[in-house]
């Protein structure tokens, strides 16, 4: 029998992540498909005709797109337990400016750090670090962004973590060093049982970068 | 509702402005307008909005919401007992809005506007033809979600009618500078039609730019080189 929640994915992505993690923040149970994107399935087609993207979120046979949306719709569907979004809607205004925040800055500039060379990336990788140390000064000395509760903006954030590692070889920057506390924050979200069966292992993902620098030309 | 008790800090020619401005006239709450000067930033904004240091920026109680589809969210569950609902209730439905407010403002809004800053004939001709395609999506889009009633979020306008309805000045002001029908009654007749319903909404009306004024105000904003 076809599962009632079916997620359309590839597996080194940090948006697909999110959802990873929201569904199993919820106990939901789902079927996950990861997708070739070199040669997109006639669901992943059909599901997403306007961007043809993953994650894609299927809902009793009904399409969910974009990552901060499916895990805001999760949120509400199945809100018997582990609320993601805060209650008080100005908390709420705060949680859904800092996802878009990074949905906004942490794309453009990440792809510059390990997929570029010469001045380009030397300019993504300041922008780079501007961008995780406005994090770091957001999260300040709380546990998690939200405040004591793992939410919104750690799901946002956490699957670029797996990342890291690429960055700092193939951009050659030390983002511990950077922010102490953004890793610190990482190590504690890697405890939780969602996000450490959500993300890939950053060796794999790492062979990945590397994989796609041959790809752009910058290997 | 004390009148003290919320600002905006905006201009009358910005269309993200325009969706906070909406919202707190469907909830009928009072606020103090600022408007900022063509040019400047002032303190307060600045001091708001840190980070993107952008228009609009709502301030409740003294607590600072920006990005203006999150200000009208915010606005919707701050006042949840006020006036109609402008986000659907039904979490599918919402998920659906968002993702077409989504879109309006990633694909839609930066095809509309690099007809403006198309340089030469053949960029603006690229420009249109991208500007078609994608309100042809968002047709299809308003007949999916309005299932038949006048709005995108059905009998009263709600966060998506918002979202790409606040775009109708700049809308025509593109249309007379690329001197080609943007909106078209035949190819989009739902959406032609929702755009008039759109504008006479008593929460809209009061606040759409004049086209002659916002035009001018293009002008200056997107020069056009020198012949």
């Amino acid at each position: 029998m076809a599962k009632e929640v079916i997620l359309l994915d590839f597996w080194p992505s940090m948006f697909g992540m999110r959802t990873r993690i929201a569904l199993r923040e919820k106990g939901v149970d789902f079927e996950y498909r990861d997708e070739d994107l070199r040669d997109k399935s006639p669901l992943l087609l059909q599901m997403n005709p306007v961007h043809k993207k993953i994650p894609v979120l299927i809902h009793n046979g009904k399409p969910v797109c974009e990552s901060a949306i499916q895990v805001q719709y999760i949120d509400e569907v199945w809100s018997h337990k582990n609320p993601i979004l805060p209650s008080d809607p100005y908390q709420k205004a705060q949680a859904r400016f800092w996802v878009d925040y990074i949905d906004k800055k942490m794309y453009e500039a990440q792809r510059k750090v390990y997929a570029s060379k010469g001045e380009e990336q030397e300019t993504g990788k300041k922008e780079f670090i501007e961008i995780l140390k406005t994090l770091e000064s957001e999260l300040g000395d709380k546990p998690y962004f939200g405040g004591d509760d793992f939410g919104y903006v750690d799901i946002g954030l956490i699957g670029f973590y797996t990342w890291f590692p690429g960055y700092e070889k193939f951009g050659n920057i030390s983002i511990e060093a950077e922010c102490p506390k953004l890793i610190a924050w990482a190590k504690r979200c890697m405890q939780r049982e969602s996000v450490a069966k959500s993300l890939p292992d950053s060796e794999k993902v790492t062979e990945f970068m590397a994989m796609l620098r041959k790809k752009f030309g910058v290997e | 509702m004390a009148t003290g008790d919320v600002k905006l800090i905006g201009s009358w020619a910005s269309v993200f402005v325009m969706r906070a401005r909406i919202a707190l006239n469907l909830k009928s709450i009072s606020y103090e307008f600022l408007q900022e000067t063509y040019g400047t930033k002032s303190e307060l904004l600045l001091k708001s909005n840190p980070v993107h240091k952008k228009m609009p920026v709502l301030i409740h109680a003294d607590k600072p919401v920006c990005e203006s589809n999150i200000i009208v969210q915010y606005i919707d569950e701050a006042w949840s007992s006020y006036g109609p609902s402008i986000l659907p209730s039904q979490p599918y439905d919402r998920a659906i809005a968002r993702f077409w407010a989504a879109y309006v403002d990633d694909k839609w809004f930066i095809a509309l506007r690099s007809i403006l800053t198309a340089r030469g004939e053949e960029e603006k001709k690229a420009a249109i033809a991208e500007v078609e395609e994608r309100t042809d999506h968002l047709e299809k889009a308003f007949i999916d979600c309005s299932n038949g009633k006048p709005f995108f979020n059905g009998d009263h306008i709600g966060y998506l009618d918002i979202a790409l309805g606040s775009f109708l000045g700049w809308w025509k002001v593109v249309e007379l500078d690329a001197s080609h029908i943007l909106l078209d009654e035949t190819k989009t007749p739902s959406l032609f039609k929702w755009a008039e319903r759109f504008c006479n909404d008593p929460a809209v009306k009061p606040l759409m730019p004049e086209t002659a004024k916002l035009a001018e105000f293009a002008r200056k904003l997107f020069p056009k080189p020198e012949a």
